[in-house]
């Protein structure tokens, strides 16, 4: 039993090193790198600066370009803000009912948003339909974007939680009078909270981070987020990686909050959406 | 109870925003992908922008490319993600919360941010991999500049990037195992070997199936990684069908573009849908 015990504490010590030198250590390279000057951090090594620039080079990429990434930061902020809006008020209501009535109809409709986990969206006549309405290359149209592309997800989630809930409080207050609306507001949503929770922590997270469909749907410098004016420094700035792994940096810092915070919620409802998928 | 309480109106507000944005471009999709299609008009030419797709280079390496790359990332995520996985749920383990929470966190980075680091990383005179294998006295290659390796230096980020998902998903499987099989199991003698081909491999099935859905579609749908890190590049090297679509749509091509957005829809419905048929119908039954 002894042995055993040392085997473990040695299996232990290897576990933690391997895992912090082959996931951490590239965020400690960034770190390092983008607190150099420009000579230093090009050499793209893991010695110590002469001075660390924290301040300056970190001020220097957040006034670049009149205060560029506080705007694209901004744009990001209500994206993703709008978009979890709209998804929790939609998708909570869609999937109770969802999963409440049964039939044929709601067996087609829940198949239709089952196929949007796995189908790619398509592109360009995406943009076409946008630009047919009108919100083609508005940060509302991106909100709606992200919301139409996050509905098979969340929609699941929803329908997956709903089935956990027992039906009788909503026949007691059916036999108490209560409509469908009021049912909805005061007695289903309230008990959602959970999952909403959930929701919102991995949809925040996967809305900020998005790439493509900014690339596609919001093109031109004045609504750009912040992963797109990150994708343009990195072709202006190849000769000074400091100022690029702050920007690095500064954009992690959003999700590594939620992460320490609600770390537990994200890997549950991960773990609840790929296995009902 | 009537089915009126549960109003069709409480749909509604989902489906029309997915019906609309969604739906209906996939749908239409399939008309533009046999047009010429520029900005001003459009005029039908049949099935031409799909036998471009299949006979041009150019393009036709991006369904052999986007094929390697699903199949090696969700293998690998597959293989690592059980390891760690069995790893992280050994009762005497302390440091499994630490560990899985290192391991987890570069997937909620974004790409773009990981893109740009594993670039530097790979620089092929100052990047931190060769200045390591010249220490070993190896000389690195150009990992991300030389055609015959740059797709397996992306697929290698990917799985970086994504193993941590498939070890939850792993270890949230092995955890829902019945104990008494593997205490029943010890009585007998059993090695920790047999357990894990005995007890662990079959009943974690679900666990697997999941990972290799997720992580094989989402290789099928690769773009931001690519992107970020080769532009598709050297030369047509690690081209995707998304990087293609892109590049189509960028040039103006946007008929061919829609052809190569209907490829990859094609390639995931004939693909995805019987592999996880399939997979759900090997599951044993516990």
């Amino acid at each position: 039993m002894r042995r055993q015990h040392r085997n473990y504490m040695i299996l232990d010590i290897v576990a933690v090193i391997l895992a912090v030198a082959i996931f951490a250590s590239p965020f400690y390279f960034v770190l390092l790198n983008s607190v150099k000057n420009r000579q230093e951090a090009s050499l793209m090594n893991l010695e110590l600066p002469e001075k660390i620039l924290l301040a300056e080079n970190y001020t220097e990429v957040i006034q670049e370009q009149n205060y560029m990434v506080i705007r694209a930061f901004f744009n990001s902020a209500i994206i993703t803000i709008g978009a979890l809006l709209i998804l929790v008020i939609i998708c909570s209501m869609g999937g109770y009912v969802l999963q409440r009535r049964a039939g044929k109809g709601m067996t087609f409709l829940n198949l239709l948003f089952l196929s949007g986990l796995m189908l790619p969206p398509s592109i360009l006549p995406t943009i076409w339909v946008m630009q047919t309405i009108g919100i083609y290359r508005s940060k509302f149209g991106m909100i709606l974007v992200e919301v139409a592309l996050t509905i098979p997800f969340t929609i699941m989630l929803y329908r997956g939680f709903i089935y956990s809930i027992p039906r009788e409080i909503e026949e007691a207050a059916f036999v108490d009078g209560c409509g469908p609306l009021r049912m909805y507001l005061q007695i289903v949503f309230p008990l959602l909270k959970p999952v909403s929770a959930t929701v919102i922590v991995l949809n925040a997270v996967s809305i900020f981070n998005d790439f493509v469909n900014p690339l596609y749907f919001l093109p031109g410098a004045k609504n750009a987020t912040i992963q797109l004016t990150l994708y343009n420094f990195m072709g202006q700035y190849l000769s000074s990686w400091n100022l690029l792994f702050a920007n690095v940096l500064l954009i992690t810092i959003p999700p590594f909050v939620l992460f320490i915070f609600f770390n537990k919620r994200i890997v549950a409802g991960m773990v609840a959406g790929a296995v009902k998928g | 109870m009537k089915k009126s309480v549960y109003s069709i109106w409480f749909v509604v507000p989902v489906l029309l925003v997915f019906g609309v944005l969604f739906v209906l471009p996939t749908l239409i999709s399939f008309f533009f992908s046999t047009q010429v299609w520029t900005i001003s008009d459009f005029r039908f030419v049949g099935l031409q922008n799909f036998v471009t797709f299949f006979t041009e280079y150019s393009l036709r390496i991006g369904i052999k490319n986007t094929l390697i790359y699903a199949v090696l990332t969700s293998g690998l995520k597959v293989i690592f993600g059980l390891l760690l996985g069995v790893l992280l749920t050994a009762p005497l383990l302390r440091s499994k919360n630490f560990v899985r929470s290192v391991i987890f966190f570069p997937n909620l980075v974004s790409t773009v941010a990981v893109g740009i680091t594993f670039s530097s990383l790979m620089h092929p005179t100052k990047g931190l991999f060769n200045s390591f294998l010249a220490l070993l006295g190896i000389k690195g290659p150009d990992w991300l500049g030389n055609p015959d390796i740059a797709l397996f230096s992306v697929v290698a980020t990917d799985v970086w990037k994504g193993v941590g998902v498939a070890t939850i998903i792993y270890i949230a499987g092995i955890q829902a195992i019945d104990r008494t099989y593997y205490e029943a199991a010890s009585i007998d003698g059993a090695s920790g070997t047999q357990k894990f081909f005995q007890i662990t491999l079959p009943l974690c099935r679900p666990a697997m199936n999941s990972v290799i859905i997720l992580s094989f579609i989402g290789g099928l749908r690769t773009f931001d990684l690519i992107w970020t890190m080769t532009k598709g590049g050297p030369g047509f090297a690690t081209d995707t069908m998304a990087s293609i679509v892109y590049k189509q749509y960028a040039a103006g091509f946007y008929g061919l573009s829609t052809a190569g957005n209907v490829v990859m829809f094609l390639l995931i419905a004939v693909i995805a849908f019987p592999l996880q048929r399939f997979l759900i119908s090997r599951e044993v039954d516990t």
